[in-house]
């Protein structure tokens, strides 16, 4: 039942990128297109449920003072192989995604789970935990890119969706309208949100909080980290 | 491409968050006060520059001699994260004033995907050293000046009347675009 409940929740309640604000640079860089988004999202796929299964297995042998190294090199190590699989078996997709594959390393969304869920939980909940989410980062990945290609481009996975007639708003694909396309999709996230609570008569939910908690931004938390270390 | 084309094409036309998306989450995340923006973006040029010395001397000596090109993103992050650890020890010990003003940002740095991703943008655009180290200093100067703009922006939109689901980082990332779209102007400036 657990196992369930934590695949679910990063499919919708705590979906990466539009509720908890996880992972932000991949989700406005790779974005141009529909397939780019898929794709970034079976590599973040691949690495986050294996890193969080190798970390919750190792969870308990970790000193505390260095796990963040340490679930940094578990990381790493899966980020190379990553690239060296898209190399062989996808090596138009690591052209188009670019710097960004190995820059899945320093990616909020691998060291946020880590750190919040596979170093508490056992090795199933974790790897229910990372699927969950990736399967979430995809959606939401896929879903951005789709928005941005059938308007930036009048395509969806490459195939022509409007007449010939249609102008491409060039606008959705360059840089500007990743971050405004993210920006309304995350206001309308938080709208029904606020609109659900209301109508179950549940106390006001909190906005999507920058970054979701993930300590590698928040200032508070890094002035804990030092005193712990 | 001479250093000066090169510090404004970094700074302008290739803004490293507003055009390239690199270290977008320091960019939402710490943008709230201008004075820890200029703090965050100091501590981000500093690790950055330093940062790309010692991993583009790394990949010439270390892993290129031996065949081990395909360990570059592990090596990189290490050297990162030795890199941070080694300057905030530096740091505390020999310029306690520095320490006190960029001490708090650096934990945070290791994972900033500008730090990284400049290190290995300046390993695919093939510079030397020297190049490659003054082009991560402008860009980590790009850097700043977003994240100094942006801090300026989301002092004013407390004050602004933003309906209830925009607040927060959703109405930050519309100001970002917006602010992308400035930048855009200078597309096309310097080839």
């Amino acid at each position: 039942m657990s196992f369930v409940k934590e695949f679910a929740k990063g499919l919708w309640k705590e979906l990466p990128p539009f509720r908890l604000v996880l992972g932000l640079c991949p989700t406005l860089a790779v974005t141009k297109s529909a397939a780019d988004g898929l794709g970034m999202g079976a590599a973040v796929i691949f690495v986050l449920v294996l890193s969080n299964a190798i970390i919750s297995m190792v969870r308990k042998i970790i000193p505390k003072k260095v796990r963040i190294a340490c679930f940094i090199v578990i990381a790493a190590s899966l980020v190379v192989a990553v690239e060296l699989l898209m190399q062989a078996y996808a090596y138009p997709l690591y052209q188009s995604l670019g710097i960004f594959v190995p820059l899945i390393v320093v990616n909020c969304i691998i060291l946020g789970r880590a750190e919040a869920f596979a170093s508490k939980n056992p090795v199933h909940l974790s790897i229910a935990d990372g699927l969950g989410m990736g399967i979430g980062f995809t959606m939401s990945l896929t879903f951005l890119g789709a928005l941005r290609e059938v308007f930036g481009a009048g395509k969806l996975f490459g195939a022509t969706v409007f007449g010939p007639d249609f102008k491409p708003f060039t606008f959705m694909v360059e840089a500007p309208g990743a971050f405004v396309c993210l920006g309304l999709i995350l206001g309308a996230m938080n709208y029904l949100a606020i609109w659900q609570s209301k109508r179950k008569g549940l106390p006001e939910p909190s906005l999507a909080a920058s970054c979701g908690g993930c300590r590698a931004c928040s200032i508070g938390e890094s002035k804990q980290i030092m005193q712990e270390g | 491409m001479n250093y000066f084309e090169m510090l404004i094409a970094a700074i302008f036309v290739n803004n490293i968050i507003l055009a390239q998306y690199l270290g977008c989450c320091p960019f939402v995340g710490c943008s709230k006060d201008r004075g820890v923006a200029i703090g965050m973006g100091a501590a981000v040029t500093f690790v950055a520059s330093m940062a790309t010395a010692f991993t583009w001397l790394m990949q010439k000596y270390v892993l290129n001699p031996f065949g081990l090109g395909y360990l570059q993103t592990l090596v990189f992050i290490l050297v990162i994260a030795s890199l941070v650890q080694f300057v905030e020890m530096f740091l505390k010990k020999m310029v306690p004033p520095l320490y006190k003003s960029l001490g708090i940002f650096l934990p945070l740095i290791t994972t900033n995907c500008a730090v990284l991703g400049l290190a290995i943008l300046a390993q695919r655009n093939e510079f030397g050293l020297g190049v490659s180290v003054f082009y991560a200093f402008s860009a980590a100067l790009g850097f700043t000046l977003a994240l100094f703009l942006m801090a300026g922006i989301r002092e004013r939109l407390v004050i602004s009347r933003v309906p209830k689901s925009m607040q927060g980082t959703s109405i930050g990332l519309v100001m970002a675009g917006l602010m992308s779209l400035t930048f855009f102007a200078f597309q096309g400036m310097i080839g």
